[in-house]
């Protein structure tokens, strides 16, 4: 009884404690990106890793998803006899609902995992502690530019997956049900300006953030080799799916309030 | 070898221009998490002067040189740089003086996504962007050069053995030309004609440049011949400091024992 009851303040205090360190990791960051020299390169390097090696991710995951869907609508909607609304329910579903979650859950996995085990191993090798001693601010070189390398990349590559999902979305439907593409198009979108996904599509710049944040956090703040390495991996991608879930219920509140 | 240990003896005589320390610790304390590992202990090393700093593993050793470099904060106690406290400066201020100092980590800590040539240039290209870039593939070349490593450039540092990581490691400190050298066991893991040819480097930048040096070594033998200073630490504090022949005249069991056994 006494022990549960311990290892629960443990507990608690364990989670303030993380939270604090995040709060001053990401002040440490922050301030460390907006004030110069901004590390250009590095960016644009992390751009490139980060889109490259999710790129082909979202490409599969995006057009199982717009198959799945289609099959799935398909089948509801003819039991409601509600078929003519086949293009708009898989629109809406593809870039309202599905493109941007399952998105941030690929890059989660894939970037998130990336960066924690990599700067966890540049922690405990003490690559870090070189960039410092050579009067380089890592915040700055390593956790500003991978952090914003995901916020920038996660709504194209949301693009990227809305795209695929609804190139075999329709394609699964015409299969059964020939149907031009332009016709498709245009009865998905009827009704509903372009600006009205937008909200949805770029609040992956939040997830970006999350994932970036977190993994970068839990790479940097590393502590006992490669058994160390491992669990940063794990725990930056277990927390950054867990965090951008959590965040993605107050998003989708926020967009409905500020954009109904 | 005798080479090395002649202008070693040469130059303590003609060193003692004296001045203000380079670096001074005063009374610093460290501990982790209950581990008292420094205590109390001070020390200074002047421009133009080596200091090697000897002692058991786990003495602390390298901790003391992380403070120094501010990679650590001292629980309390002063480090001053050119007199100037570091203890609770802002990073970029520390930053400013990290650039007058070049660090050897004790396992080399290469950046192991960046080839060995890319690995010197790193300092140069973020801090001397002032000269061209065919003057900082030059420097690179020259630097590598003095460690022995010219013929490696574009290796990565996972393909060269721990020895070669540590010249490597020594150029890439070397590369923004500090006043003040911190090398934490430059020799550990060498064969002894790279270890010779280290040492004489080591003498020749204190000879031409002046630097202010602290080496931490087991080698008692490079030691004796690439400092003006030895400290022995025992248990957070300085057991004795002095000259080599301070050293071996001393009662104290503990030097005794690590002249003898050396
Ligand atoms: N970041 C840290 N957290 C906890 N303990 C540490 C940390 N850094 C060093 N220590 C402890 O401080 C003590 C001194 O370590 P240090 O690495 O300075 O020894 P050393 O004198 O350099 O030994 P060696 O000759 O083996 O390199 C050791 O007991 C070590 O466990
Ligand atoms: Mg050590």
């Amino acid at each position: 009884m006494t022990t549960a009851a311990s290892s629960a303040t443990g507990l608690v205090n364990g989670f303030f404690e993380w939270f604090g360190n995040l709060g001053i990791f990401s002040w440490q960051v922050f301030r460390a990106a907006v004030t110069p020299p901004f590390e250009w390169r590095e960016l644009i390097r992390q751009l490139d890793e980060v889109g490259s090696k999710s790129f082909p991710l979202v490409v599969m995951a995006g057009s199982a998803i717009g198959v799945i869907i289609s099959l799935e609508a398909r089948y509801s909607l003819s039991r409601f006899g509600a078929k003519s609304m086949f293009p708009a329910t898989l629109v809406y579903s593809v870039i309202q609902v599905m493109g941007p979650i399952i998105t941030g859950l690929v890059v989660s996995g894939r970037v998130g995992a990336g960066i924690g085990a990599e700067l966890a191993s540049m922690k405990v090798t003490e690559q870090i502690d070189a960039i410092e001693a050579s009067a380089i601010n890592p915040y700055r070189l390593l956790a500003a530019t991978r952090i914003l390398a995901c916020i920038l990349m996660l709504p194209l590559l949301t693009l990227a997956t809305d795209a695929c999902a609804l190139l075999t979305g329709w394609f699964a439907q015409t299969l059964v049900e020939p149907l031009s593409f332009h016709q498709f198009i245009q009865d998905g979108f009827k009704g509903s300006t372009f600006s009205a996904f937008m909200p949805q599509t770029f609040k992956t710049a939040v997830y970006g953030l999350i994932i970036g944040l977190i993994a970068c956090f839990q790479g940097m703040r590393t502590r006992g080799g490669a058994e160390g390495v491992g669990r940063a991996a794990t725990n930056s991608v277990v927390l950054a799916s867990l965090f951008l879930i959590l965040a993605d219920v107050v998003l989708v509140k926020f967009i409905l309030v500020v954009f109904p | 070898m005798a080479t090395a240990y002649d202008i070693a003896m040469k130059h303590g005589d003609t060193e003692k221009d004296g001045g203000a320390p380079v670096v001074a610790v005063e009374n610093l304390h460290k501990s982790f998490e209950g581990l008292k590992v420094l205590n109390g202990i001070s020390l200074s090393v002047s421009r133009g002067e080596t200091l090697a700093v000897l002692g058991r593993s786990g003495t602390g050793k390298s901790v003391l040189l992380r403070l120094i470099i501010g990679l650590e904060k001292p629980d309390s106690g002063s480090i001053r740089i050119h007199g100037r406290n570091i203890v609770g400066l802002a990073l970029d201020r520390v930053g400013e003086i990290r650039k007058k100092m070049g660090f050897l980590f004790q396992h080399a800590a290469l950046y192991d996504s960046l080839t060995v040539a890319e690995n010197v240039a790193f300092p140069l290209e973020h801090h001397r962007r002032d000269i061209s870039r065919s003057e900082r593939g030059d420097r690179v070349k020259r630097l590598l050069a003095e460690v022995g490593m010219e013929g490696d450039f574009g290796k990565m540092p996972s393909d060269i053995s721990g020895g070669m990581q540590k010249r490597v490691g020594l150029a890439r400190a070397l590369a923004l030309e500090p006043e003040i050298l911190l090398l934490d066991e430059p020799t550990a893991g060498l064969d002894p004609i790279s270890s010779a040819e280290i040492d004489d480097l080591i003498l020749k930048l204190q000879r031409e440049r002046q630097m202010a040096s602290i080496v931490v070594t087991h080698d008692l033998h490079s030691a004796r011949i690439i400092a003006n200073r030895l400290a022995l630490l025992d248990q957070g504090n300085v057991v004795i400091e002095g000259a080599f022949e301070d050293l071996q005249q001393s009662d104290i069991v503990l030097v005794k024992e690590f002249l003898k056994l050396s």
